[in-house]
C-alpha cells in the first residue's frame, strides 16, 4: 500500500492519524469472537468535507476504507477484512438540531446513544429516541445502519425505520442526502421520495459512508413501569407477544430465558403514560390480553419488587453488558436472528440445544419488533477471552446457531462475515446478483469495508 | 505483572468512557486523544496485548500509559462489579512495568528525578520550600495540634502558594493551632505512586513517616486532595497513621456549619470536584457547605459534578509531564468552557493541580474576562461577591 499518512495527516491533523501498532491491534478486533484483521491505518475526520478528501484519496490509491461507529457489533463488521484505513467517526458527534414539533433529531453520525440521551434529557425531556441495550458509547448511526432495535421498537419497529434522512459521502467521493432533507430544509420522512435509504442500511459499510442522520424522536413520558408475565409452556410465547402487542400499549416487550432459571420463559412488558390513570389503564389492558393464558393455568403475571423494577427500566440495561463477565472472561457474542413471532418455541428449542451440546450456558434474550411483525431472537454465548479453546467452542456454537437460524426460517442479523456467506448461499441469487449490480456500480473500485458481503 | 489476571475480563463497552448520565466522553485521556487506546479498555487490551507479546514496549504505548490521569471516573462507571475497584491499580502496575523497562516517557523520568533529588517535581531549592509563609511568620511544627503540609505545588507554584497563603490566613485567624515543617517538609509522593514508581514513592512515604513519627504529628492538614489521598489511605498501609484532613474540612469547621442569608447582589460561582477528594474518598460535601455559608454566593452545578466530575487533566503527574495539554479538547479547556456555559463568574478549586491546569486552560480559552478561577480558601478570605 502506497504511504498516504502525510496527505491524511494534510487532511484530519497529525494527531488524528495513526500506523501505531497499538492502533493498529485495537481496531483489528472487537468484543466478539471473529479473528483479528489488521488496519494500515486508523484516521479520525472531524467534517463531511475531511471524509469526502480521505474518501477521494482512497479512490485514488484503491486504498480499502472500513467506516466505525461505536464498534460494539460483537460481530467483527469494523475489522478491515482487507486492511486500508480505519475510520473513526466519532470525533463527529455534534447533535445538530431538534425539531420538537414535528420530533426528529438531526446528528452527526459519531453522536453516540448516551450523549443524545443526555442531551434529550437536558434540553427536550418530553422527547426521547428508541435506545437500544448496547452500551451507551454506540452511536445513532451505527445502530441505524444495522437495523437495530430498541427500547421503543415495540411500537416504532427498527430503528432503521425511525431514519428519517441522512447524508452520505458516497464510494466515489460525492455527497448526497436521502429523505425529504434532499429536497427541503426539514429531514422529516423518506417518504414520499424515491427511498434510496436501502442503499446504505444492512450493507456493512460496503456502500457508502454516513456523515448525518435524522431520527424520529417520540414522547417521553412521566409514569414508567413494567409487567413481567411467566410461563414454562414455550408454545404460548408466540400467543402471548401477539395478545400483547395487540393492545397497542407497550412501547418494548422481551422475553428473558437463562439456565439460571432453566424451563421458564419471562415476557417483560414496559410502558408508560402521562397521569398515573392512564399507566393503570394500559396495566389493565396488558393483564386483560394475557387473562386467557392464567384461565387456562399455563402462565401468570410476576411481581416484579420495586427495587428490582428500577433495573428493568434502566435504559440501556447494564445487566445485559453485564454478561461478559458470566465466564469471569471479558467476552460474549450473540446471534440475533430476525424472525417471525410464530418461530419463537422452535427457535427456544434450537437454543436449548445448542447450548447443550457445546457445553455452554444458555441465555436467550427477545426484543418483538413492531406490533408483533417480528422478533431479533439473541442466542448469546459467553466466553472466556484468555482461553482460545473456549472462544474456539463458542465460535463454533455461533456458526451452528446461524445454520439452523437461516434452516427454521430467520435471518442473523448484523451478521459476522462468515455468516454473511451462509446468508447468501440461502439468498434468492438474484437478488445477490441485484446488490453486486448496485455495489460495483456506488463503489466501481471496491474501497468500501471489502469482505463483506462477498462470497 | 500485578493484575494481570483481570485485563481479560474487560469488555471494552465503554461505560468507563462516560459519567453516569452519559452526557460527553469522561475520561480525560480519551476525551483528548479520541483513538480506542487511550480508553480505560484500550489500556487494558494493551496491556493484555503488552504481556502476550503481541504488541512491543513503545513510546506510544507509555504515552498512552502515562495519559492516564488515575482520575478514577472508569473505577466509578465501570459495570463489572468482580474487578471494577482494581482498574487504576492495574494501569498503575502497568506503568511499574515500564518503569522497570525504563521505557517511560523523558518527562516522567525527569518528574522520578527531581523528586528523588530536590524533593519536589521543579528542582527548586528545599531551604526556599516555606518562603510563601514569611509574610506570615508561620511557627514550625512543635507539637500544635494540626501539621499544615502543604506539598509540592504548596510550597512552590505561584496560584498554590497563594492556596496555601489564604489557608493558613484563615487558620491563624480562626484560632486553628498549627505549625508547618518548611524546609523539612518533602513530596508526598502520590503521583509517584501513581505513575508506578513503587520503590520511590515507598522511600518517599516511609521517609516522610518518620519525620512526621519525629516531629510528633498526629493530625495533618493537606493543602492538596492528593496528599490528602496518599497519607489518609496509603501511608496507613506502611505503618503511618495519622488523622488526615482536607484544608475544606477545617475551612467547614470554621465558617461552614450554617447557611448563608443572602440579600442584596450574589454572584454565580460553580464548584469543580477534585477527584482525590471525591471520587478516592467520596467527601463531595465539605466545600459546598463553605461555599454555601458564604453570603452573596450563588452555587451553581455543571452537567458534571461529584462523582461525574470531569477530571482537570493534571492527575497522574500529567501537571508536570503535560501529556494532556494542548489542543481544544485538552480536559482543562473543556471543563472551563463547562464551568462557563453554568453562567458562574467564578470556578472555585480545591486543589493545587486543578488551578493550575484551569489558569492555563482559561487563558488558552481567552475567557479570563468572563470567568476566574479561585481557590476556596480565597473565596472565603475575599468574602464574595
Amino acid at each position: 500500500m502506497k504511504n498516504i499518512d502525510k496527505e491524511l495527516a494534510d487532511i484530519v491533523g497529525s494527531e488524528f492519524v495513526s500506523n501505531h501498532p497499538e492502533e493498529k491491534f485495537i481496531y483489528s478486533r472487537d468484543m466478539g469472537t471473529m479473528e483479528p484483521a489488521f488496519p494500515d491505518l486508523v484516521v479520525m475526520p472531524n467534517t463531511t468535507e475531511e471524509i469526502q478528501k480521505i474518501v477521494q484519496l482512497a479512490n485514488r490509491e484503491e486504498i480499502p476504507i472500513t467506516p466505525m461507529g461505536g464498534g460494539l457489533t460483537l460481530s467483527g463488521l469494523v475489522r478491515p477484512l482487507k486492511g486500508g484505513i480505519v475510520m473513526d467517526l466519532k470525533r463527529m458527534n455534534r447533535i445538530i438540531a431538534v425539531n420538537e414539533k414535528s420530533r426528529y433529531v438531526i446528528t452527526e453520525a459519531g453522536t453516540s446513544q448516551g450523549m443524545l440521551q443526555a442531551y434529550l434529557k437536558k434540553h427536550h425531556p418530553s422527547l426521547k429516541h428508541s435506545v437500544p441495550d448496547a452500551p451507551p458509547i454506540a452511536t445513532i448511526a451505527g445502530n441505524v445502519l444495522i437495523h437495530g432495535s430498541g427500547h421503543i421498537s415495540q411500537s416504532g419497529g427498527f430503528h432503521s425505520e425511525m431514519l428519517n434522512g441522512m447524508e452520505v459521502v458516497m464510494p466515489t467521493g460525492e455527497v448526497v442526502r436521502i429523505g425529504s432533507c434532499a429536497t427541503s430544509p426539514y429531514w422529516f420522512s423518506r417518504a414520499p421520495l424515491p427511498d434510496l435509504a436501502g442503499l446504505f442500511l444492512g450493507w456493512a459499510g460496503t456502500t457508502g459512508i454516513v456523515t448525518k442522520l435524522a431520527i424520529k424522536l417520540y414522547p417521553n413520558r412521566l409514569f414508567n413501569d413494567v409487567k413481567a408475565f411467566v410461563t414454562e409452556d414455550s408454545e404460548q410465547v408466540a400467543e402471548v407477544i401477539h395478545r400483547v402487542t395487540g393492545t397497542q400499549v407497550a412501547e418494548d416487550v422481551n422475553v428473558v430465558m437463562s439456565s439460571r432459571m432453566p424451563g421458564f420463559q419471562i415476557v417483560f412488558m414496559t410502558y408508560s403514560a402521562d397521569t398515573k390513570e392512564e399507566l393503570t389503564w394500559k396495566r389493565n389492558l396488558i393483564r386483560a390480553s394475557l387473562k386467557k393464558f392464567i384461565d387456562d393455568n399455563v402462565g401468570g403475571f410476576m411481581v416484579v419488587l420495586p427495587v428490582l423494577k428500577g433495573d428493568f427500566l434502566e435504559v440501556p440495561m447494564k445487566n445485559i453488558t453485564q454478561f461478559a463477565d458470566e465466564m469471569q472472561g471479558g467476552g460474549f457474542e450473540y446471534i440475533g436472528a430476525i424472525m417471525p413471532i410464530e418461530l419463537f418455541s422452535e427457535a427456544y428449542r434450537t437454543g436449548i440445544e445448542i447450548a447443550d451440546h457445546f457445553g455452554i450456558p444458555h441465555f436467550i434474550i427477545v426484543r418483538v419488533v413492531g406490533l408483533g411483525h417480528c422478533m431479533m431472537f439473541a442466542y448469546a454465548y459467553a466466553f472466556n477471552r484468555a482461553d482460545e479453546a473456549d472462544i474456539k467452542k463458542v465460535q463454533a456454537a455461533l456458526e451452528d446457531t446461524n445454520r439452523k437460524v437461516l434452516q427454521m426460517g430467520g435471518i442473523p442479523w448484523k451478521a459476522e462475515a462468515p455468516a454473511q456467506k451462509q446468508i447468501i448461499e440461502h439468498m434468492d441469487p438474484n437478488t445477490f446478483a441485484l446488490m453486486n449490480r448496485i455495489r460495483a456500480v456506488l463503489d466501481p473500485k471496491g474501497i468500501m469495508n471489502p469482505g463483506n458481503w462477498e462470497v | 505483572m500485578e493484575y494481570a489476571e483481570i485485563l481479560h475480563r474487560c469488555f471494552r463497552c465503554g461505560f468507563c468512557k462516560l459519567p453516569s448520565d452519559y452526557t460527553d466522553i469522561n475520561c480525560p485521556s480519551y476525551l483528548k486523544f479520541k483513538f480506542e487506546t487511550y480508553s480505560p479498555g484500550g489500556r487494558m487490551w494493551l496491556l493484555k496485548a503488552w504481556l502476550n507479546k503481541d504488541i512491543k514496549t513503545t513510546p506510544r504505548l507509555a504515552e498512552i500509559l502515562f495519559s492516564c490521569t488515575a482520575c478514577g471516573n472508569c473505577v466509578e462507571h465501570c459495570v463489572f462489579p468482580a474487578f471494577k475497584e482494581d482498574l487504576l491499580n492495574a494501569f498503575i502496575a502497568g506503568k511499574g512495568e515500564l518503569v522497570n523497562e525504563k521505557a517511560i516517557p523523558p518527562k516522567v523520568r525527569d518528574y522520578f528525578e527531581a523528586i528523588y533529588l530536590h524533593g519536589n517535581p521543579f528542582k527548586r531549592l528545599r531551604k526556599n520550600r516555606a518562603n510563601w509563609a514569611t509574610e506570615l511568620n508561620l511557627e514550625s511544627f512543635s507539637g500544635q495540634t494540626y501539621l499544615f503540609y502543604v506539598g509540592c505545588l504548596g510550597s512552590y507554584d505561584e496560584n498554590g502558594q497563594k492556596m496555601a497563603y489564604h489557608t493558613a490566613k484563615l487558620m491563624i485567624d480562626g484560632g486553628v493551632s498549627f505549625g508547618i515543617l518548611g524546609d523539612k517538609e518533602s513530596c508526598d509522593g502520590n503521583e509517584v505512586r501513581s505513575m508506578g514508581e513503587m520503590e520511590l514513592f515507598k522511600h518517599i512515604a516511609e521517609k516522610n513517616i518518620q519525620e512526621f513519627r519525629n516531629a510528633g504529628v498526629e493530625n495533618i492538614i493537606t493543602l492538596s486532595p492528593h496528599a490528602y489521598h496518599s497519607f489518609k489511605n496509603d501511608y496507613s498501609q506502611l505503618g503511618g497513621h495519622f488523622n488526615v484532613y482536607h484544608y475544606s474540612h477545617i475551612l467547614k469547621d470554621l465558617i461552614g456549619k450554617k447557611e448563608a442569608v443572602t440579600s442584596g447582589t450574589s454572584i454565580p460561582v460553580t464548584f469543580h470536584d477534585p477527584c482525590y477528594l471525591g471520587r478516592h474518598n467520596n467527601d463531595y460535601q465539605a466545600a459546598r457547605d463553605v461555599l454555601r455559608a458564604i453570603p452573596g454566593i450563588e452555587l451553581v452545578e455543571m452537567d458534571r459534578t461529584m462523582n461525574n466530575a470531569l477530571c482537570c487533566g493534571g492527575g497522574g503527574g500529567n501537571f508536570y509531564t503535560d501529556i494532556l495539554g494542548g489542543g481544544p479538547d485538552s480536559p482543562a479547556r473543556v471543563r472551563v468552557r463547562e464551568a462557563l456555559e453554568t453562567g458562574a463568574e467564578v470556578l472555585v478549586v480545591a486543589c493545587p493541580q486543578c488551578i493550575l491546569m484551569f489558569e492555563d486552560a482559561i487563558k488558552s480559552e481567552g475567557i479570563s474576562e468572563k470567568l476566574n478561577v479561585m481557590d476556596l480558601s480565597e473565596v472565603v478570605q475575599s468574602g464574595l461577591p
